[in-house]
C-alpha cells in the first residue's frame, strides 16, 4: 500500500470522486489555480476545470449558501472553508438550513453537502487560524460531524461523506496534514460515518480521542507502554451521531476513561463521552472520568510559550494517563 | 446495687445506635420509666426509659457517639456506689435494656474500632464485583491511590480465592432457567410451550377406545371383595405447614372473600421485556414477568388506594407504604418475601430486588424483616399451569392478586381476530373494606398498566 500524508489523501479523495460523479464539484477561497491555502485541491482545477472547481468570494456565507442551494438542486457540492475559524459566518446557512432542511421538508428535501474545514492550534496560527469548533456542530442534530485521524480514515472517510445524502462537517486535523502520514489501501474504498474505531487495544484504562489528539494519544500510549500501562486509544472518528456502543464497551472492559481534545475545556465534547459514561456505564467505572483538554481561555494564544501551555501534548497526555492508571 | 443502662437491639437487623440526647443529666434523680436517652438508629428513633429508680451516676456515652447493641451507657444507682472503669462496656447476654450483672467487659469502642478497616473510597465496579461474588472486601489489598480498592485488586483476589469459596456465579446476573424458583419462570417465556406439553397429557380413561399400550388380561383377578384397604399415613402437622394452616383459616374466617377475574394482553410488557433484557442483563438483573406485575400493581395501588389498607374492628388503616409480598412455593409450604416500597423503585430495582428476594428464598436465607409488612401480596399461581384461582388473602392485608398462566388465545380486536399472549388476572378482596365497584377499578389501572406498557 502506498505511503501518503493525510492532505495527499483527502485530495486523492476529491479527485476520485469527482471523476466518479460529475454532480460533484469543490468551491471555496482559492481552491482554484492556487490550488488552496492548503493545496488540497493542487491540480484538480487543470484536470476538472473552472466548472467544477470555483473560486469563490471571501464570504463563507455565501460559499455555504450556495452549496445548500447546489445541493437542493441535485448537485453535490464541497465546500471548503479555508480555517475553521472562518466557518461562524456560515453559521446559520449550516444550522438554520442545512441541518433542518429534511425535518422541515417532512423528508422531501436533502442537503448532500459536505463542508471541509482545517482545524485545530498547534501551528503558531493565533487567535484566527487555530480554532477547534466541533462542538458547536456536534450539538446539532442534522449534521453528521467527523474528523479523521489518519490518511486512511480522511480518505475513506471523505468519500463517504460526498456520497452521505445528509450535511456532514468535516473537520481536517490542519497541524496533521504534512505531519501524519499513513498507508492508503490501493483502489475503491469508503470508511463508513459512525463507527469509531479501537486503535490500540489495551486493559488499564481508555483513552478517548479524534484528529490531532488521537495522533498525540497513540504517541503517550506507546510511551506508557513501556512503563508497564496498557492503555486502550478510542478514535471516536465520527462525533456526531455518536458511537456510544464503542464507547461503552471500552469503559466496561477498562473501567477508567479520559477523555482528549484541544478545544476548550467546558462544554467541550469530552463533557458528551462523561455524561454517556456516568449514565450508562456507571457501575463499570474504577474511577472518576477525566478530561484534558484546553484551558478556557477566549483563543489559542499566538505567543509560543503561551500556545504550548494551551494545547494538549503528548507530555501532558501521557502525564494524565499515569495519573488515572495510578487511581 | 448499682443498675446498668445499655444500649438495647432496636431492631430485628439493628445492631447499633446513636445516643442522641440525654434526657437526664449525671447526679440527676430518675425514677423507673423516666424516658432517660434519645436513641436513634437507622430504623427508628425512640427514646429508652429508665430501668430503674436512683441516681444517674455515671453516663459512658455522650451524645452523638454510636455504639453497638449491648454496649454500657450508663450506670444508676445510689450516690458512693462503685462504678465499673470508664472504658468497660458489660455486652449483655440478652436485651431488654438492662443488665443487672455486668458479664465480661469489653471496650466498646475499642470493638468498633477495630471491626473495620477504613476501606476509602469503593468504586461502583469495585461495588457490584464485591456484590457479584460476594467478595468481603476487607480481605482485598488495594493498591489504588491511598490504598484504594480497585478493580484489578478485586479481580487479583477473585483469580487468587480458591475455587472452593468462590460461587460459581458469574452468571448471577442470568441464572439458568432451572435455578430460577418456578414463580420466576414466566417471563423466561416457559409459558409459550405448546399447550400440551404445559400441561399433563389427561389420565387414560380405561374405557378409552383402543389404548395404545394394551391392558393385562382381567382373568383371575380377584372380586373387588377381596382388596385389603392400603394403610394410611399420617404427616405430622408442624412449623411452616402448620402457620400457613392456622392463617388461611383465620384468613377465611374473618374476611369476606369476593374475587373478580379480568384478563390482559401481555403484547407491550413482552415486547418491552425482549427490547430490554439484555441490558438489564448487563446491569446485573434478569428481568422476568414478575418485576412488571409488582410495577403494575403499584400503578393500580396508587389509582386506588384503599386496596393497600387493613380492616381493624374499628377503622380501615389507609398503608401509606407500598410494601409488596411475592409468594414464593417451598417444598415444605410458601414464604411471601416483600418489596419495600415498591413505588419508589424503577423497573431495574424491582427486578433487582425480587432476584436477590427470590434467590435467598430459596435458599432459606431470607431475614426475619424481609418476609414482614407487606401491604398487598402477589401470587404467581400460574406457574403450574392454572388459568385462573381464587387466593386467600394474605391477613392482616385486604387484598391479594393472582396472575394465571400466560398463554396465546384467540382475542378479537377491532373486529378482527387475533392471537395474543393472554393472562386472566384475579383480585381477591376483603368485602369489609371496599365493594366490587372499586376492585374493578383497581384491576382496570392494573390491566391499563399492562397493556400500555411503554
Amino acid at each position: 500500500m502506498p505511503e501518503m500524508t493525510l492532505i495527499e489523501a483527502v485530495r486523492q479523495a476529491m479527485d476520485e470522486e469527482l471523476a466518479r460523479d460529475d454532480r460533484v464539484f469543490v468551491t471555496g477561497e482559492d481552491v482554484g489555480r492556487r490550488g488552496g491555502v492548503f493545496r488540497a485541491t493542487l491540480g484538480l482545477f487543470e484536470k476538472y476545470g473552472p466548472g467544477r472547481i470555483i473560486d469563490s468570494p471571501l464570504a463563507e456565507l455565501s460559499i455555504v449558501g450556495i452549496g445548500v442551494g447546489a445541493a437542493l438542486y441535485g448537485l453535490r457540492p464541497i465546500c471548503e472553508i479555508q480555517f475553521a475559524d472562518f466557518i461562524h459566518p456560515a453559521f446559520n446557512q449550516i444550522v438554520n438550513e442545512a441541518a433542518k432542511m429534511y425535518y422541515r421538508s417532512n423528508g422531501e428535501w436533502l442537503v448532500p453537502l459536505v463542508i471541509r474545514a482545517p482545524y485545530g492550534g498547534g501551528i503558531s496560527g493565533g487567535l484566527y487560524h487555530s480554532q477547534s469548533v466541533e462542538a458547536f456542530f456536534a450539538h446539532v442534530p442534522g449534521l453528521k460531524v467527523v474528523i479523521p485521524s489518519n490518511p486512511r480514515d480522511a480518505k475513506g472517510l471523505l468519500k463517504s461523506a460526498v456520497r452521505d445524502p445528509n450535511p456532514v462537517v468535516f473537520f481536517e486535523p490542519k497541524k496533521g496534514y504534512r505531519l501524519i502520514k499513513g498507508e492508503v489501501p490501493e483502489g475503491e474504498y469508503t470508511v463508513p460515518i459512525g463507527p469509531a474505531n479501537v486503535s490500540r487495544p489495551g486493559r488499564d484504562l481508555s483513552v478517548f480521542a479524534y484528529g490531532m489528539m488521537h495522533y498525540y494519544c497513540l504517541k503517550a500510549a506507546g510511551t506508557l507502554a513501556g512503563e508497564g500501562i496498557d492503555v486502550e486509544v478510542v478514535d471516536l472518528r465520527t462525533l456526531y451521531p455518536v458511537d456510544k456502543a464503542a464507547i461503552l464497551e471500552s469503559v466496561r472492559k477498562t473501567g477508567k476513561a479520559l477523555v482528549v481534545y484541544e478545544d476548550n475545556l467546558t462544554m467541550g465534547y469530552g463533557a458528551e463521552v462523561a455524561a454517556i459514561l456516568a449514565d450508562e456505564a456507571f457501575t463499570s467505572l474504577d474511577a472518576p472520568v477525566k478530561r484534558l483538554a484546553a484551558p478556557d481561555v477566549p483563543a489559542v494564544p499566538f505567543s509560543h510559550p503561551f500556545q504550548e501551555w494551551f494545547m494538549p501534548n503528548p507530555d501532558k497526555i501521557a502525564a494524565a494517563m499515569r495519573e488515572l492508571a495510578a487511581y | 446495687m448499682a443498675t446498668y443502662v445499655i444500649m438495647p437491639q432496636l431492631g430485628e437487623s439493628v445492631v447499633e445506635g446513636t445516643v442522641s440526647k440525654w434526657l437526664k443529666r449525671e447526679g440527676e434523680a430518675v425514677n423507673e420509666y423516666d424516658p432517660l436517652i434519645e436513641v436513634n438508629t437507622d430504623k427508628v428513633d425512640t427514646e429508652v426509659p429508665s430501668p430503674a429508680a436512683g441516681t444517674l451516676l455515671k453516663v459512658y456515652v455522650p451524645e452523638g457517639t454510636t455504639v453497638t447493641a449491648g454496649a454500657l451507657l450508663a450506670v444508676i444507682g445510689q450516690p458512693g456506689e462503685p462504678l465499673p472503669a470508664a472504658d468497660n462496656t458489660p455486652l449483655a447476654a440478652d436485651s431488654g435494656g438492662v443488665a443487672h450483672t455486668p458479664a465480661a467487659a469489653e471496650p466498646a469502642r475499642a470493638a468498633s474500632a477495630q471491626r473495620q478497616r477504613d476501606l476509602g473510597f469503593i468504586s461502583p465496579v469495585v461495588a457490584k464485583l464485591a456484590s457479584e461474588f460476594q467478595v468481603d472486601l476487607q480481605q482485598v489489598t488495594g493498591t489504588g491511590h491511598g490504598g484504594r480498592i480497585t478493580k484489578k485488586d478485586v479481580q487479583a483476589y477473585l483469580g487468587q480465592r480458591p475455587a472452593a469459596s468462590a460461587p460459581a456465579q458469574p452468571a448471577a446476573a442470568a441464572p439458568a432457567l432451572d435455578e430460577l424458583p418456578p414463580w420466576e419462570k414466566p417471563g423466561e417465556g416457559d409459558l409459550f410451550r405448546p399447550t400440551e406439553l404445559q400441561f399433563a397429557a389427561p389420565p387414560q380413561l380405561a374405557s378409552s377406545a383402543a389404548p395404545a399400550i394394551p391392558l393385562p388380561s382381567t382373568k383371575g383377578v380377584p372380586p373387588a371383595s377381596d382388596f385389603q384397604p392400603l394403610a394410611s399415613d399420617f404427616i405430622p402437622v408442624e412449623g411452616m405447614r402448620k402457620l400457613i394452616a392456622e392463617h388461611m383459616v383465620r384468613s377465611k374466617r374473618n374476611a369476606p372473600h369476593v374475587t373478580t377475574v379480568f384478563e390482559a394482553d401481555l403484547s407491550s410488557v413482552l415486547a418491552h421485556l425482549t427490547a430490554n433484557k439484555d441490558q438489564f442483563a448487563r446491569d446485573g438483573a434478569t428481568l422476568t414477568l414478575t418485576a412488571y406485575f409488582v410495577a403494575a400493581a403499584v400503578a393500580a395501588l396508587k389509582a386506588v388506594p384503599i386496596v393497600n389498607s387493613q380492616w381493624t374492628d374499628e377503622k380501615i388503616l389507609l398503608k401509606r407504604e407500598l410494601n409488596i409480598g411475592m409468594a414464593v412455593a417451598l417444598d415444605e409450604g410458601l414464604i411471601v418475601p416483600v418489596v419495600r416500597c415498591a413505588d419508589e423503585k424503577s423497573l431495574l430495582g424491582l427486578a433487582r430486588e425480587i432476584n436477590d428476594l427470590a434467590r435467598r428464598a430459596r435458599a432459606r436465607a431470607l431475614r426475619p424483616d424481609e418476609v414482614q409488612g407487606g401491604t398487598f401480596t402477589i401470587t404467581n399461581h400460574g406457574v403450574g399451569g392454572s388459568l385462573f384461582a381464587t387466593p386467600i388473602i394474605n391477613q392482616p392485608q385486604t387484598a391479594i392478586l393472582g396472575v394465571g398462566a400466560m398463554q396465546k388465545r384467540v382475542v378479537v380486536i377491532n373486529d378482527a381476530i387475533a392471537i395474543r399472549p393472554m393472562v386472566y388476572l384475579t383480585l381477591t378482596f376483603d368485602h369489609r373494606v371496599l365493594d366490587g365497584a372499586l376492585a374493578d377499578r383497581f384491576m382496570s389501572a392494573l390491566t391499563a398498566a399492562l397493556q400500555d406498557w411503554r
